[in-house]
């Protein structure tokens, strides 16, 4: 945990700095501009459009800089703890959970949404819960229709569907 | 007298069998539309206003289809807290402060209690609000408008400073946390100069900016989550829900603990409504803030207060009507959703401003008679529907883990139809999760994405109007304490670890 948190530190005050330049970034139709110039007042403008990003990245990075004092004098609990910043079971549980997630949000893209809940529903449930295929179809398929007549009827919120969209125009006539 | 005249009426007219029942419905499509993650009072009440025009050819007036509109209101608004305290993920944006509280009694086993809480807290701010608003509708219009860009910065100045307590004590994490937010607040176009801003590696997706339930949701909903399932080890660590009537008793019985952050709440959050641009959400925001700063024990705030649950639900009710305010009597609406009601009276053809209350009292008083019947109503039907919110926290935490997944990827597409926002919400909360671990709190984010927004604009015309000088925030009769105090509050923190130093106690991080 105690290298996780200066290893966070540096990254975030990275990012902080990454930040601070990007809020500099002048506009890309005036060329002639130099970076920063919008950090400060403009006359008859007010603050430029980076003033109140710039300053407040700045005051991240003086942040991050705090957090790794802390963490060299030993004041933060990460910076004392001796355990790790992830153990086994949840290395593991991060890789099943994200695995899942990923392949359910490129599922969206491919099948849609309510083909993705499908398959991300029996792949938790069924894979990882261990439940029985009979309770993993129930909660699935309903949540599957819940999710069709409360979004796309009730609330007119159409869900993109992906290729099984040609599955849905029946269903669509039928009630809306 | 007149006006307890004119209120009685319109409380008769609200009874009408008709509009009761309409107000019974709004309320029930409500509290779903507002438990529904993704969706708030104002998808509700956008998506129903259609449906008035059929209530309007058959009542003929304007009054019932606007009573059933404000009850979907009400309803939203109370819903808001069952999916922030039941599932953890916000409802609306206006709940998310009931999460942080309401999510920590449920992990207890003490969901009932949160959510008993929740909805007599929206009760009794509801109620406050409305007694105020029939009260004093005109003088605190004019209170409101009286509040310009200086005076606005400096309230939002002091949500922060409230707020830099909520993470605990690491000070420097929670600064970086209240930064972090407001800078991601400004990604987008800037909406004066017009430029572009922080639209990372020139992904387009960032132009529109980084929405609020898109953080608050990654953080809430899949943040969350996976840190469940990563310190509970897949044992339900909600399964002890107790749903007999001894324990809705005792639930509340135990609301009195609450009185503090009600009363907190139903005030600042109807004052905080009133305001142009800010609205239900910094309200429960800042009336969480304030609760925990002048609670004697803000260290259990986040680990299940009964207060922290109150204060913002009592807060986003009282907000709730508080927004009505300038809408009625200015004809200006103070967030989203009463600008759509605002849109339905024009369109049945009512002229909103300072003549509504002389020329449209039959219009007016009904609808101020409905705000009271709608609010007993929704806490009627919300406590009704307790014990079928509460069974949601029975199912296996392997069933109820990806329920909430699927509902948060739903909800955020659902809020803004873009997948670029969905992909981002999953970055962000396993982001958060990563940053939870090693102690970085994520609320003030959370909240800085809210009000920066509102606080970059009044800064920046503040500075405007000063040329340049910032002690504009000082030299205003408003502004000047609210700066203040605000500073004090900031930068008490450090007069703390000085006052240890000098004791010669430990200083804390």
């Amino acid at each position: 945990m105690r290298r996780a948190e200066i290893v966070t530190a540096v990254l975030l005050g990275f990012f902080s700095v990454y930040l601070m330049w990007k809020s500099g970034e002048p506009p890309a139709w005036d060329p002639d501009v130099p970076r920063f110039a919008n950090i400060g007042m403009i006359d008859g403008e007010g603050p430029g459009s980076g003033f109140w990003p710039f300053w407040l990245s700045a005051i991240m990075l003086v942040s991050c800089v705090w957090i790794g004092i802390n963490w060299y004098r030993k004041k933060s609990p990460p910076s004392v703890s001796e355990e790790p910043f992830l153990d086994s079971y949840g290395k593991r549980t991060l890789f099943f959970v994200g695995m899942g997630l990923l392949g359910f949000l490129i599922l969206i893209h491919i099948i849609g949404f309510y083909g993705g809940i499908l398959v991300f529903m029996i792949y938790y449930m069924r894979f990882l819960g261990r439940h029985g295929w009979g309770i993993t179809s129930l909660v699935s398929v309903s949540l599957v229709v819940f999710s069709f007549f409360f979004f796309d009827i009730a609330m007119r919120i159409v869900l993109p569907k992906g290729y099984l969209e040609p599955l849905f125009i029946p269903l669509y006539d039928m009630f809306l | 007298m007149e006006i307890l005249l004119s209120l009685f009426n319109g409380i008769l007219i609200a009874l009408e069998p008709i509009n009761l029942g309409l107000a019974v419905i709004g309320v029930v499509v409500g509290l779903f539309v507002g438990a529904m993650p993704g969706l708030g009072s104002v998808n509700g009440v956008a998506i129903l206003l259609p449906f008035t025009f059929v209530i309007q050819s058959f009542t003929g007036g304007a009054t019932s289809p606007m009573i059933f509109l404000a009850a979907i209101y009400y309803g939203a608004m109370y819903g808001g807290a069952i999916s922030s305290i039941t599932l953890g993920i916000p409802g609306a944006s206006t709940a998310v402060a009931t999460t942080f509280d309401g999510r920590p009694l449920a992990m207890k086993g003490m969901a009932h209690v949160a959510l008993v809480a929740a909805a007599l807290a929206s009760f009794i701010g509801g109620t406050v609000s409305n007694v105020l608003f029939t009260a004093f509708a005109p003088l605190l219009a004019s209170v409101a408008l009286s509040f310009g860009n200086p005076e606005i910065f400096a309230l939002m100045l002091l949500a922060f400073a409230t707020f830099v307590g909520l993470g605990g004590d690491d000070i420097p994490k929670t600064l970086f946390s209240i930064c972090f937010g407001l800078v991601l607040a400004t990604v987008g176009f800037d909406i004066i100069s017009g430029e572009p801003r922080l639209i990372f590696f020139d992904i387009t997706g960032f132009s529109h900016g980084i929405r609020f339930l898109v953080l608050a949701i990654g953080v809430y909903g899949i943040g969350e989550m996976i840190w469940t399932i990563n310190t509970s080890r897949y044992g339900s660590s909600m399964s002890k829900v107790d749903v007999s009537w001894a324990s809705m008793i005792d639930a509340m019985k135990r609301f009195q603990e609450a009185w503090r952050g009600t009363l907190i709440g139903s005030l600042l959050g109807f004052f905080v409504g009133i305001l142009p641009a800010a609205g239900a959400t910094p309200g429960s925001l800042m009336s969480y803030g304030v609760t925990k700063m002048l609670s004697k024990n803000p260290k259990e705030y986040g680990k299940g207060a009964i207060d922290g649950v109150a204060a913002p639900e009592a807060a986003n009710n009282s907000a709730s009507t508080g927004a009505m305010l300038p809408m009625m009597t200015l004809g200006i609406p103070g967030s989203p959703t009463t600008a759509v009601l605002l849109a339905g009276m024009v369109i049945w053809g009512l002229q909103p401003g300072p003549l509504l209350f002389t020329n449209q009292p039959d219009f007016v008083w009904p609808l101020i008679g409905s705000f009271y019947v709608s609010n007993l109503v929704a806490v009627l039907v919300n406590l009704a529907f307790i014990p079928v919110f509460l069974w949601m926290l029975r199912m296996p935490f392997t069933i109820l883990a990806p329920l909430i997944f699927v509902l948060s990827l739903v909800g955020t597409y659902a809020a803004y139809m873009d997948m670029f926002d969905v992909w981002l919400m999953v970055f962000v909360g396993v982001g958060a999760f990563f940053l939870r671990i090693l102690d970085y709190p994520v609320a003030p984010a959370v909240l800085a994405i809210v009000l920066g927004p509102i606080a970059e604009p009044k800064l920046r015309q503040s500075l405007l109007l000063s040329d340049g000088d910032f002690s504009i925030f000082f030299t205003r009769p408003i502004a000047g304490p609210i700066t203040v105090i605000a500073i004090i509050l900031i930068l008490l923190p450090l007069f703390k670890v000085i006052y240890d130093k000098i004791k010669g106690k430990p200083a804390e991080a």
